[in-house]
């Protein structure tokens, strides 16, 4: 694993008055890989995310990304970094198409503003229709054409986390951020999702993935890292951190004595 | 049949062309019909047709409850009043030595002014709110509302802007190409008159402002208004600049309010605070909700039937109660909150989404029949069916 780094973090910290969610964490994603983050619940997964993602701001430490600061004061600037993610519950526009999800997931990579939009201009229609293209293309990359006309709201709920998923890669992520994509599926709808994530990877997107699902998270991320309180106990290949002590402690709790 | 329509390009012109006579007829039908008085209704759900539109940017579009809207109304229509009559320059001896005859400005310099004017105020009352959301949003902007309305009331010392109480009056009557608006128009012969002048020209605007919000929905701003008002925080990951489309959505919503109530002040001759109350902010947001909010078509609808069925009231239950009992039990204006609460009540009973809701949901339906006759053994798997697509 000596291949560039894509995202680092450096001694994060962050503190919900007196708890410590989050404490001196600090870890390398190389590009391409599929990195996953496991702990028990509450071990500050998702808050790790939300700090990198920008919803919260870092008590201390600091993240690097695609080799310089990601230094922002806002969650979109992250998204125009070149950072997406998906929620652990499911945050889609809910009274939209799923067409027009994707479409919303193009604002950022995209310019036309109020003028160009009510005066029709070439420019603007000529960007219009990319857009429309593109979310298709999406939607066909992650086999929800035929739902492209249905409102997020009434998709199945597999299909509301694959919409998600293309709703984010709408942004052009470097560095995808999934949060439990496969909370509350199947054992077919995971190898689907599993496949759709190696493809995802294949094309050159390095991912960040959160999951519970041990057996998935085994078989997919090359590496590993482990929180428990706020704290990274292990990192490393998925067989060697399944080995680690403290890890098997972490879940299944301590010796009585 | 309105897939017929889309198909058939004859029929869509035939269509267009009788909607085109419906309207260009219409002021000297109702005259005909109904009185020259009707006109005047009608020019006035035109002006309740644009503002219904702009506040439907703020609320229905982007989901941020404005209950102050009027005050964007009432700065279009004082700051139209200010530059086209002799207000200022009564007032003021800097603006009596320049303009002796006092402010005239043309409609073409007026029009744009008002709304860019409104516009800033939209931006100005919008920024202390862009934290706030639902109730507390409602609260503040209804609070902003009042205080326009309480600044025009008394800004009439220790320097007399905007007259107080009394309002300004003497505004200039509109006039284009020096065709004056308050005096008939004769046309070969055929006398237009005023009122019907005044309906072509809000009638004009009015296309313009529907043109103008049908292609900001379907655009890449009128999707980020729609995706923060579904999910804030979702549409901030995806990139949404929340802060600035929120300000351009008050501020779009505002423009309309600032020629809507500029129009209102060259129609009228005269503004004063009473036209700005707090009661105007709510029928306008009754006619977005009751059309049928986020839906073009069902707002223009709402307002409508909100600045005319009162009138029609008005105009019926008079003579009803002369007839039935001789005399008058029931005053129109009592009986007109009595119905319009009735039928608040009503539609949020039975038609919770509006009058007429956005479409949305029968395409849905039309899909999930579609997607329902599919069995699933016929459903393609999805990794085989995405290849050839790439990222």
């Amino acid at each position: 694993m000596s291949r560039l780094a894509l995202l680092e973090a450096r001694d994060v910290a962050k503190r919900f008055g007196g708890l410590q969610a989050l404490a001196d964490i600090s870890l390398t994603i190389s590009h391409g890989e599929i990195y996953g983050l496991i702990g028990p619940n509450g071990a500050g997964k998702t808050t790790f995310f939300n700090c990198l993602t920008g919803l919260y701001q870092v008590d201390e430490g600091r993240f690097l990304f695609d080799g310089a600061p990601l230094n922002v004061k806002a969650p979109y600037e992250v998204a125009a970094r070149g950072i997406a993610r998906t929620f652990q519950n499911i945050r889609l526009f809910a009274n939209m198409t799923a067409l027009e999800n994707v479409m919303v997931g193009r604002h950022v990579r995209t310019r036309a503003g109020v003028f160009g939009a009510v005066l029709r201009t070439p420019g603007t229609l000529a960007e219009e229709r990319a857009i429309h293209d593109r979310a298709r293309e999406l939607l066909r990359y992650v086999g929800l054409e035929r739902r492209s006309d249905t409102l997020a709201r009434n998709l199945p709920y597999g299909d509301q986390r694959r919409l998600e998923i293309a709703r984010a890669l709408a942004t052009e992520p470097k560095l995808l951020a999934l949060d439990e994509p496969a909370a509350g599926m199947n054992a077919t709808e995971t190898a689907s999702l599993k496949a759709l994530m190696e493809r995802i990877r294949a094309d050159g997107v390095t991912i960040l993935l959160i999951e519970h699902d041990v057996k998935l998270v085994m078989n997919l991320c090359d590496r590993v890292a482990v929180l428990d309180y706020g704290r990274k106990i292990a990192e490393g290949p998925p067989a060697e951190v399944q080995k680690n002590a403290a890890v098997i402690e972490a879940y299944l709790g301590g010796s009585l004595a | 049949m309105l897939a017929a329509l889309k198909k058939n390009p004859a029929a869509k012109w035939l269509g267009l062309a009788l909607v085109v006579i419906a309207l260009a007829v219409l002021p000297f039908a109702v005259e005909a019909g109904a009185g020259r008085s009707w006109v005047r209704i009608i020019d006035f759900a035109l002006l309740y047709i644009m503002l219904a539109l702009g506040l439907n940017i703020v609320v229905g579009f982007a989901g941020l409850l404005d209950l102050g809207y009027i005050a964007f109304y009432a700065v279009g229509a004082y700051m139209w009043a200010l530059l086209a009559s002799p207000h200022l320059s009564a007032n003021f001896p800097a603006f009596a030595a320049m303009f002796p005859g006092g402010l005239h400005f043309p409609i073409w310099i007026l029009i744009p002014m008002g709304a860019l004017v409104a516009a800033i105020f939209g931006v100005l009352l919008g920024a202390p709110t862009l934290r706030l959301r639902g109730d507390y949003l409602a609260i503040v902007t209804l609070g902003f509302g009042e205080i326009i309305r309480i600044f025009l009331n008394n800004l009439n010392a220790p320097v007399n802007i905007t007259n107080g109480p009394q309002g300004i009056n003497k505004i200039d009557p509109f006039s284009i190409f020096g065709i004056p608006f308050n005096k008939p128009l004769s046309v070969f012969g055929f006398t237009v008159p005023s009122v019907a002048l005044y309906y072509y020209l809000f009638l004009a605007l009015t296309i313009v402002i529907i043109v103008i919000t049908l292609r900001l929905e379907d655009s890449r701003i009128g999707r980020a208004w729609v995706a923060i008002r579904e999910d804030e925080i979702a549409a901030k990951a995806m990139g949404i600049n929340t802060r600035n489309v929120k300000l351009l959505a008050f501020a779009m919503g505002a423009t309309f309010g600032g020629v809507a109530g500029g129009l209102f002040a060259g129609f009228q001759g005269f503004v004063s605070p009473e036209s700005f109350t707090l009661m105007e902010s709510i029928m306008v947001l009754a006619m977005v909700v009751l059309g049928g909010m986020g839906h073009i078509p069902g707002v223009v609808l709402g307002a409508v039937l909100l600045a005319t069925l009162p009138e029609a009231i008005r105009y019926t239950v008079v003579p009803a109660q002369k007839m039935l009992f001789d005399r008058q039990i029931v005053d129109p204006e009592s009986l007109r909150m009595l119905l319009f609460g009735l039928a608040l009540i009503l539609v949020m009973l039975y038609r919770p989404a509006g009058i007429w809701p956005s479409p949305v949901r029968k395409r849905e339906f039309a899909t999930a029949e579609k997607a329902g006759k599919l069995e699933p053994e016929q459903y393609p798997d999805r990794t085989e069916a995405s290849e050839g697509a790439r990222l």
